[in-house]
């Protein structure tokens, strides 16, 4: 799995620093989780032991499959959104949707919404920023006080977040609505996307390595 | 007069080190006095909104040093440190109706003055003289400021940084988006501020608003210092105009209008009134 996904590191052309910088947030979670195996896992020789807390062999190995996964699902994550536009990203969860269709559930209306929460991350975090230095402005310091205080200082950004996200939804639904959006009507794509031979190989290959993944761990 | 703000040198990038560097400041140096009406203009991304942002301590400067009083800001100063410049220093952002919250409107103006550690009944007392500058009348403190007209909204929030009581106020685009009362009233709202002695630096695009109030006025340009001068002797300048984007105000567009007739009137008028008055002048020198 590790050597597949360096290879797509490779084919995809990102930069390493850019990818490890999709890993920072979550820096403290992965630290926690392989602390949390490492000293409370059990079997394997014991290297070290004390009340409840020991350091055994199979604790260690366990703590590097589980670091190695969370860095893995973070790269290829990282990789999906640097080399795929939101709109392909939308096309393709409602591609894959499509079975849904057949019980009725709004594949095309789904497939927006997605593409619509993608591309309004960006101008949320700008707003954020907006909204952020103006409560500075007015005496909040973020990041220090007691508990409480904290949450009374979120309270200050939440708040007018939500009702500019509200605002921004407006718009855009009166825009959408005033071109001629409806989910009743059929709507054809800006980007088509053909099915090629690439992509029979691609779903080949995907299967049979999720067949060897089963085959390996059961 | 003494000096009120002091900008050394200042140069600012914003993600240094990152290949997104941009340098938004360069080697800029400024000294405003206490009591002034300063206007800063100039293109967008000319560098406007960063100077100011300096001047109250939410950018810090990556070279240089900005004095504001007795508080020296450098790129060493503490974050956290920055409350009592933050009280001198009020701000006005581009539509600051983005900023209220709370669930009413008196407790949203009294929100800046609670944060900067006033008790609840002094921070009461300033939120309600700050709404009667403003003009926002009694019967609406304790409505939600969301139920609003826009004008309305957009002069609570500017309570909600008077109230505060700074010594020095900065506006970013204070009237954009308004209609023309809702802007005259704003305009006016600042000038008391200012005939009361706090210093104004407004950021605007607007050259009238430049004409009629400001004393002083900086053009801002690929974020240097173009030019600091007295409105009228910007808009005697009509090629430093044309360099930076700008446009005259109306009544110095009638001047040149006239020149271009072939009359000249004895000084660049920045008033409505002062056109009348040139016009009436001249006509009776004719006479």
């Amino acid at each position: 799995m590790t050597v597949i996904t360096l290879t797509l590191v490779y084919l995809s052309h990102s930069r390493i620093k850019m990818l490890l910088r999709g890993v920072k947030p979550i820096l403290w979670l992965i630290i926690f989780t392989v602390l949390i195996q490492i000293l409370f896992g059990h079997g394997g020789t014991v290297y070290f032991h004390l009340w409840f807390i020991s350091i055994t062999s199979l604790g260690i190995i366990n703590a590097m499959m589980i670091f190695v996964r969370l860095l893995l699902i973070i790269i290829i994550a990282t990789i999906l959104t640097i080399t795929t536009s939101p709109s392909m990203i939308a096309l393709g969860v409602e591609t894959i949707l499509v079975p849904l269709k057949w019980i009725k559930v709004p594949t095309e209306t789904i497939g927006m919404m997605v593409s619509i929460a993608l591309q309004f991350i960006p101008t949320l975090i700008d707003e954020l920023d907006d909204i952020m230095n103006a409560q500075r402005a007015r005496g909040v310091d973020f990041g220090k006080g007691k508990l409480i205080k904290r949450a009374q200082s979120l309270v200050s950004l939440i708040i007018p977040l939500f009702i500019s996200s509200f605002r921004h939804a407006e718009h855009l639904a009166d825009a959408m609505e005033a071109r001629g959006y409806s989910d009743e009507v059929k709507r054809s794509h800006y980007q088509l996307v053909a099915w090629t031979k690439l992509d029979w190989i691609a779903l080949l290959f995907m299967i049979l390595l999720t067949a060897v993944v089963v085959l390996v761990r059961s | 007069m003494d000096k009120q703000i002091i900008l050394k040198n200042v140069d600012f990038i914003y993600q240094p080190d990152l290949p997104s560097e941009k340098q938004a400041l360069t080697n800029v140096s400024l000294e405003i006095e206490n009591g002034e009406f300063m206007a800063i203009v100039g293109k967008t991304g000319s560098g406007k909104s960063t100077l100011v942002q300096m001047i109250n301590g939410l950018l810090k400067p990556t070279l240089g040093e900005v004095t504001v009083g007795d508080i020296k800001i450098n790129n060493q100063t503490n974050n956290h440190n920055l409350s009592e410049l933050r009280q001198k220093v009020g701000m006005i952002f581009q539509f600051p109706e983005k900023q209220l919250f709370e669930d009413t409107v008196l407790k949203d103006v009294a929100f800046g003055p609670l944060n900067f550690g006033d008790d609840e009944p002094t921070a009461n007392t300033k939120a309600i003289k700050a709404l009667s500058i403003v003009g926002v009348s009694k019967k609406l403190y304790d409505r939600s400021p969301f139920e609003l007209s826009g004008g309305q909204m957009r002069r609570v929030a500017i309570a909600g940084t008077i109230a505060c009581e700074p010594q020095i106020l900065i506006l970013d685009e204070p009237t954009v988006g308004l209609d023309p009362n809702g802007k005259n009233e704003i305009l006016k709202i600042i000038h008391q501020l200012n005939e009361k002695g706090v210093t104004i630096i407004m950021v605007t695009h607007d050259m009238d608003v430049v004409a009629q109030n400001a004393n002083r006025v900086v053009v801002m340009n690929k974020g240097r210092v173009s030019s600091d001068s007295t409105p009228r002797e910007l808009f005697a300048n009509p090629e430093l105009i044309a360099n930076n984007s700008l446009a005259l105000p109306d009544s110095v567009q009638i001047y040149y209008d006239l020149v271009h007739d072939g009359i000249q009137l004895s000084q660049i008028p920045l008033t409505a009134n002062e056109v009348v008055e040139q016009i009436t002048q001249k006509r009776s020198g004719v006479k």
